[in-house]
C-alpha cells in the first residue's frame, strides 16, 4: 500500500509537467492567431508585431513554456488578452462556481442513483425494477444539453417555476468571502441570496448529474443483488430482523461501497465536463470560461483553466484509489 | 455453437432487436438521405423560417427556412460516421498498443502506459476539447480527437488481458513447439482480446456520439451549414422559450440512437461477457 501511494505520488510532478505541456503546445499550435483576433481587419502588420511582442508571442516556444511554468508555480498566470484582466482573478471567480456545480451534481447523482438501484434490485424481476433500468437507460443516453435544455422549457418556460440562467438573481448583492455562493450567503446570513442560489443550482445541477445518476443506479443495483444473495443477510432476516432493517442497514451499508468510488470518479469528471452543462445555463463556471476563450484563442486563459482542471481531476483520482482501501480493507495494492 | 447462441439470445432480447431495428433505419437515413429527404438540408428559405410542424415539414422550419426532418435525416451520416470512425480509431491504435504493452513488457510497457496514464489524466471531454482547440474545427478533426481521447481505455483493457493470458499453459506450449511471437499473437492472443474490445467498443460508439454531438454543441466541431444534430439543438437552444420543437427534434434523434446503442451494447456484453449478465 505504501509502495503504490509512493509511487503514485512520485509520477504526479511527471503527470502535471506532461498536462502543462500538452496544453500548452496544443493551444500554440492551434489554427488561428490571437492578435488577428483582437485587432482584426483594421490592423497594420506593425500593430499585430506590437500585440504579439506586449503578449510575448514573439518569443522562442521554450521561453514561453519557462515563462508560463514559472508563472503557474509562482501563481502569477498573467493577463488575459482579452478585458485586460489578470488570469488568476477570473478563476478564482469561476472555479468555486464549478465545484458547487459539481458537489449539487455528484449529490443529485448520488441521492437519484442510488435510491434507483436500491429500489429495482430489492423488487428484482417487477415494474419497479424494470421502471428503475430503464430510467437509468435514458438517464445515461440523454446528452446533457438537450437534457438542459428540455427542463429549461419545462420547469422554466411552462411551469415557471425555476430560473432560466445565471447563478443568481443579479439584482440581489452579496459580499463574497469564500467564493461559494451558498456558502457565502450562509456566512453572511443571506436567506433571500441563498434561496436565489438553491434555485438557480437545482436545474444544471440535475442536468449535470442526471448522466452519473444513471450509471451510480446500474452499480447500485448489481452491487445490492451481490450483497442480498450473501450469507450474513440471510442470517439477518433468519434473525427475525424485519425486511426493511436488513435492506437499508444490512445490505445497502456494504452495497454501497463501490457506488462511492464511482461517486468520486464522476466528481472528477463533472469539473472537466462542465463546459457544456455551463454553457447551457449560461452558468460562470470555469468550463464554459475555457470553451469561450479556446474560441477566442486566449492562450493564458486556456492555459490556466484546462490546466487546473486537468490538475484537479488527478488529484480527485488520486485520492479515490487511495481511499479504496480505507473505505474496503479487503482491497491490496502492489 | 456460440453463434447460434448468440443468435438465440438476440431473438429473445427485445430491446436489443428494437435497439438494432433503430440503428438500422437510421444507417438506411445515413446511407439513402439524399433520396429519403424531402428537401435540401442547406438550402435556406427565409420565407418558411421558423415554421411549426406541418404537412409540409413535418418537424417544422429552423430560423433560416431549413426544413427541420431533411436535417436530422443528414445529420445521421455525420453523426454515424464520427461514431464509428472515433469508435475505430480508439479500438484499433488502443489495442495495438495495449498489446504491444502487454506482450512486450518492461520498458515498452513502462512507456506506454505512462503514456496513456498521462492521457488518462485528463477527463474525457476536456482532452477532446483540448485537441479539437489543436486541430481545430472539422469533421475528420472530430474523430481524431474522440479516437484519441477513448484510446488508453482500449489500451488498458488489451494489456490486461494480454498479461492475463501471455503465460497461460497453452500459449506456453505453443511457444516451446516453437511458435514465434506473430503467430503467438494471432492465434492465441488476439482471439483472446477481441470479444472484451468488442464489448468496450459497443459501450464507446455510445460515448464517442454524445461526445460529438457535445463538441459540436460547444461550436468546437463541425462548423455551418453541415447539419449536424448536436449543432442543431445550438442553433435551436435559442428559441426554446417559443419555439420548442426546434432543439427537440434533433436532441430527440440523439437520445434515440445513443439509447439505441446502449440496449444493443448491453446485448453484446451479456453475449461476450456472460459474468454480468443480469447484473447490470
Amino acid at each position: 500500500m505504501r509502495k503504490f501511494i509512493f509511487e503514485r505520488l512520485l509520477f504526479l510532478p511527471v503527470v502535471l509537467f506532461c498536462i502543462s505541456l500538452i496544453v500548452f503546445l496544443a493551444i500554440r499550435f492551434a489554427p488561428g492567431d490571437p492578435a488577428e483576433m483582437t485587432m482584426q481587419q483594421f490592423a497594420t502588420e506593425a500593430e499585430l508585431a506590437r500585440l504579439r511582442n506586449e503578449w510575448g508571442l514573439d518569443k522562442s516556444l521554450l521561453a514561453q513554456y519557462i515563462d508560463f511554468v514559472k508563472g503557474a508555480i509562482t501563481g502569477d498566470l498573467g493577463r488575459s488578452f482579452f478585458g485586460n484582466v489578470q488570469v488568476i482573478d477570473q478563476i478564482k471567480e469561476r472555479f468555486p462556481a464549478t465545484i458547487e456545480l459539481a458537489i449539487a451534481s455528484t449529490v443529485v447523482s448520488a441521492c437519484l442513483g442510488v435510491l434507483a438501484g436500491a429500489l429495482a434490485a430489492v423488487h428484482r424481476g417487477r415494474w419497479l425494477d424494470h421502471l428503475s433500468r430503464i430510467i437509468a437507460l435514458f438517464g445515461i443516453s440523454m446528452p446533457v444539453f438537450w437534457l438542459g435544455l428540455m427542463l429549461i422549457a419545462l420547469f422554466s418556460v411552462y411551469l415557471g417555476l425555476l430560473p432560466v440562467s445565471g447563478r443568481y438573481e443579479t439584482r440581489l448583492v452579496l459580499d463574497p468571502v469564500t467564493g461559494f455562493l451558498l456558502l457565502d450567503s450562509l456566512i453572511n446570513r443571506d436567506w433571500i441570496v441563498f434561496q436565489s442560489g438553491v434555485r438557480h443550482l437545482l436545474l444544471p445541477a440535475l442536468t449535470m448529474g442526471s448522466y452519473a445518476a444513471g450509471i451510480v443506479a446500474r452499480f447500485t443495483r448489481s452491487s445490492m443483488l451481490e450483497v442480498l444473495g450473501q450469507d450474513y443477510v440471510r442470517t439477518a432476516r433468519a434473525k427475525g430482523l424485519s425486511e426493511r432493517v436488513v435492506v437499508y442497514v444490512h445490505a445497502l451499508r456494504n452495497a454501497i461501497l463501490p457506488v462511492v468510488t464511482i461517486l468520486g470518479l464522476q466528481f472528477g469528471s463533472f469539473l472537466g465536463g462542465a463546459a457544456v452543462t455551463e454553457t447551457v445555463f449560461a452558468w460562470p463556471g470555469i468550463g464554459k470560461l475555457l470553451v469561450d476563450s479556446i474560441l477566442l484563442r486566449d492562450y493564458p486563459q486556456v492555459q490556466a483553466s484546462a490546466l487546473l482542471l486537468a490538475v484537479t481531476y488527478v488529484l480527485i483520482n488520486l485520492l479515490v484509489d487511495l481511499s479504496y482501501a480505507l473505505i474496503d480493507p479487503r482491497i491490496k495494492y502492489s | 455453437m456460440m453463434r447460434s447462441r448468440a443468435l438465440r439470445s438476440f431473438v429473445q432480447n427485445g430491446p436489443a432487436m428494437v435497439g438494432t431495428a433503430v440503428l438500422l433505419v437510421c444507417l438506411a437515413c445515413a446511407l439513402f438521405a439524399p433520396l429519403i429527404s424531402p428537401y435540401d438540408p442547406i438550402v435556406q428559405n427565409t420565407a418558411n423560417r421558423l415554421m411549426g410542424p406541418s404537412a409540409a415539414h413535418w418537424l417544422g422550419t429552423d430560423d433560416f427556412g431549413r426544413d427541420i426532418l431533411s436535417r436530422i435525416i443528414y445529420g445521421s451520416r455525420t453523426s454515424m460516421l464520427v461514431g464509428v470512425a472515433a469508435t475505430s480509431i480508439g479500438l484499433i491504435l488502443g489495442t495495438l498498443l495495449g498489446v504491444m504493452a502487454g506482450f512486450v513488457g518492461k520498458k515498452t510497457d513502462q512507456v506506454i502506459m505512462r503514456g496513456m496514464d498521462i492521457l488518462l489524466s485528463f477527463p474525457y471531454i476536456l482532452l477532446a476539447i483540448v485537441i479539437m482547440a489543436l486541430l481545430g474545427p472539422g469533421i475528420s478533426n472530430l474523430m481524431i480527437a474522440i479516437g484519441v481521447s477513448r484510446l488508453p481505455i482500449f489500451a488498458r483493457v488489451a494489456r490486461s488481458i494480454v498479461l492475463a493470458i501471455k503465460h497461460n499453459e497453452y500459449v506456453d506450449a505453443a511457444r516451446t513447439l516453437g511458435a514465434r511471437d506473430c503467430r503467438l499473437l494471432a492465434r492465441h492472443i488476439l482471439p483472446n482480446v477481441v470479444p472484451p474490445l468488442i464489448v468496450q467498443g459497443t459501450a464507446s460508439l455510445a460515448e464517442a456520439v454524445v461526445t460529438a454531438a457535445s463538441l459540436n454543441f460547444l461550436g468546437l466541431g463541425i462548423q455551418p451549414p453541415t447539419p449536424d444534430w448536436g449543432a442543431m439543438v445550438s442553433d435551436g437552444r435559442r428559441y426554446v422559450f417559443d419555439k420548442f420543437f426546434i432543439p427537440l427534434f434533433p436532441g430527440l434523434a440523439i437520445t434515440v440512437v445513443v439509447l439505441s446503442m446502449n440496449l444493443v451494447g448491453d446485448w453484446v456484453r451479456d453475449v461476450l461477457d456472460p459474468r454480468q449478465r443480469q447484473e447490470i
